[in-house]
């Protein structure tokens, strides 16, 4: 039966392979074409400025773009609305979709979908570029998603998925949105290659998303880089996060986060590099800090994470916390301002580090106190304190510090 | 008064005092930048030799020097020279070559081996640094009455800025946390061409960490080029005011 199955489908095969090539122009309407496509069909797109809207997809066409043809929302509307399985669009331009306060406007929107997927587009001034809802396998590939928002209220995200899972968001350029790419109860997605920066808020925003993966993405100056909030088995690798600066600017704010991996990122010019808060069982490994106002700061709701063999350099300070609990593990750091002493020569400095620095306690205590920091003055008190620690916890520390850095 | 500026200046380029202090520059700046391939920790270890050795160097130097030359001021004050330029030529002379000292000192290496903006404007402070304590210096041998005093005074007045200063303001941010202090804090600061110099670097080296505290000091005082602008005026007045103080007096003094 199978094998009777098996031979009728290459029989049909040719049919669905013969699928029509359509072309269309900016004279006709793209909705009738789409109503009258079979699956299948390849709609090909003239360049153009298609003043066209609520475009809706009900079958699984590939719609291509010839030199980027323009969609234009006019400020007032939606434009793409994916309805089909196995629908791929490229090539085109979607732009000016407009605010509202009822619908949230939407370059181009998967509905209930899978196997969809978003190549080479271009999505300017819209509200959300590419909306995904309840989708799954679907890919968001190469496209230019740019827009100019000013403030969170007004503005919508880069790419928003919202209850889908298995999603690929790779090597797209996003900018001047609220989020960059925002992932709310998405699961098993991967976002790579990705380029986030000048969003009003985050780079990239998780929230109740799990296992899930963002791998050599690049955050820089966005109100925040990645923020990951109640979720779990989250894997951050090899990514760049640069240049958040303002009193709530992290390169990667970890809200109730467990069973996590941050391992080979890169943290340059952060105001602060890590912010943690009830995260649990983190295992924070081989990534650069490297002229960060602070490195990391770790609130003491934090227990069970690892933080080893990282480099911290010309931080201003390496790592600030909230209260005398240390339920985390430091070790085998390097650490640019230990003074310590290796006798045995194993690599390994015979003292243990004390990461957080007196001055960066008094100054949170009164942040006027900051005006005096580097002084001769504050040096001593830095130096005192060193020998007597009385005011820094005592209980953090990295009891094995490196002596030379690491080549990350 | 362009021929004793040049004289002056030319005899202490001869000065084995400065020609030490210069190597001794070089030798630190030359160390502290090679030292493992950590330059931004360099920089920091040479901000605060800066801070702490050029306020207090030059100003002993140049009451010292000032009041060697008493004779020669009194020498030159019997030509038909105005009182007011000798001063002012003993003073350019004496502010450039300590310059001279500084930028090829600290300058160099940093230019050599650590070409960065953050470089140009600890050199900049630098400078600034030497014209101010070289005025202070200047108004100190004015008012002081004999050798020992002024240097005595060089001294104190050099440590009270470096040192003193930052203690009484600490005192005085920890005890009045609670109150809006901020402006008066600013404004404490202005009292200090040593702490102008050091925030002046602080902006450089140190803008992630104070964009992390709220409050309008940070961000709008400091965040902004405001700040650097502020304190270099500050600076500049600092060299100004000592000086035309230090005019007034001598004009006057029986030598």
């Amino acid at each position: 039966m199978i094998r009777i199955l098996t031979i009728l489908s290459f029989l049909m095969l040719p049919a669905a392979v013969s699928a029509t090539v359509i072309r269309t122009g900016p004279d006709s309407l793209l909705q009738h074409v789409l109503d009258r496509a079979r699956p299948g069909d390849t709609i090909l797109i003239a360049p153009g400025i298609y003043k066209q809207h609520d475009i809706v997809v009900r079958t699984s066409v590939t719609i291509i773009g010839e030199n980027y043809p323009v969609f234009d929302g006019e400020d007032k509307h939606q434009l793409f609305i994916i309805a089909a399985d196995r629908v791929s669009i490229s090539g085109i331009t979607v732009q000016q979709t407009g605010r509202s306060s009822m619908v949230d406007m939407a370059g181009i929107r998967l509905q209930n979908v899978s196997r969809v997927t978003v190549i080479n587009c271009r999505v300017i001034n819209t509200t959300y570029g590419i909306y995904l809802q309840n989708s799954r396998n679907c890919i968001i590939t190469n496209n230019e998603i740019k827009s100019s928002a000013t403030d969170e209220l007004q503005s919508g995200n880069g790419v928003h998925a919202w209850k889908s899972d298995s999603l690929l968001i790779r090597a797209n350029n996003i900018s001047g949105h609220r989020d960059g790419i925002y992932f709310e109860f998405v699961t098993g997605s991967v976002i790579t290659g990705n380029n986030s920066q000048n969003n009003v808020r985050y780079g990239l925003h998780f929230m109740f998303s799990h296992n899930d993966t963002y791998i050599r993405n690049t955050f820089r100056h966005n109100g925040a880089g990645v923020a990951v909030m109640y979720s779990k088995h989250v894997v951050m690798v090899s990514n760049n996060f640069e240049e958040h600066w303002g009193d709530a600017s992290y390169g990667i704010l970890l809200k109730d986060i467990s069973d996590s991996r941050i391992e080979f990122n890169r943290f340059a010019h952060n105001t602060i590099g890590i912010f943690m808060e009830g995260s649990n069982r983190i295992h924070i490994m081989a990534n650069a800090f490297t002229a960060n106002g602070w490195a990391m700061r770790v609130q003491a709701s934090c227990e069970s994470n690892t933080i080893e063999n990282n480099n911290f350099r010309e931080n201003s300070f390496d790592v600030a916390t909230n209260g005398t609990l240390m339920l985390n593990t430091y070790r085998n750091n390097y650490w640019d301002k230990y003074e310590g002493y290796d006798l045995n020569k194993d690599g390994t400095g015979d003292v243990p580090y004390h990461p957080v620095s007196v001055y960066s306690i008094l100054s949170e205590k009164i942040p006027t106190s900051m005006i005096l920091y580097r002084s001769f003055l504050t040096n001593i008190i830095d130096q005192a304190e060193k020998i007597m620690p009385s005011i820094i916890p005592d209980q953090l520390r990295d009891d094995t510090p490196k002596m030379k850095k690491w080549k990350l | 008064m362009l021929t004793v500026s040049k004289y002056v200046f030319l005899d202490l380029l001869k000065n084995r005092s400065i020609l030490v202090y210069t190597a001794v520059l070089a030798i630190l700046s030359f160390t502290l930048l090679g030292l493992d391939g950590n330059s931004a920790k360099g920089l920091l270890s040479l901000l605060n030799i800066t801070l702490l050795f050029v306020p207090v160097i030059t100003t002993l130097f140049s009451a010292i020097y000032f009041f060697n030359s008493l004779e020669f001021i009194e020498l030159l004050l019997s030509q038909p020279v105005k009182r007011t330029g000798i001063l002012l030529s003993e003073y350019a002379g004496m502010a450039l070559s300590l310059s001279a000292a500084f930028v090829v000192g600290v300058g160099a290496p940093l230019m050599v081996l650590l070409p960065i903006g953050a470089s140009f404007v600890l050199i900049l402070t630098g400078v600034l640094l030497t014209f101010i304590f070289t005025s202070i210096g200047l108004l100190i041998f004015v008012i002081s009455r004999d050798k020992t005093r002024g240097i005595g005074a060089a001294i104190i007045v050099s440590l009270f800025f470096t040192l003193l200063f930052d203690g009484l303001m600490m005192a005085f941010i920890f005890s009045f946390s609670d109150y809006p202090i901020e402006k008066a804090v600013v404004g404490m600061i202005s009292l200090n061409p040593v702490d102008l110099a050091r925030i002046l670097m602080l902006l450089q080296l140190d803008v992630a960490v104070l964009m992390g505290y709220s409050g309008a000091l940070f961000k709008d005082f400091l965040g902004s080029s405001a700040g650097s602008i502020y304190s270099v005026v500050c600076m500049l007045l600092w060299i100004v005011a000592p000086l035309m103080l230090a005019l007034r007096i001598f004009r006057k003094k029986d030598l």
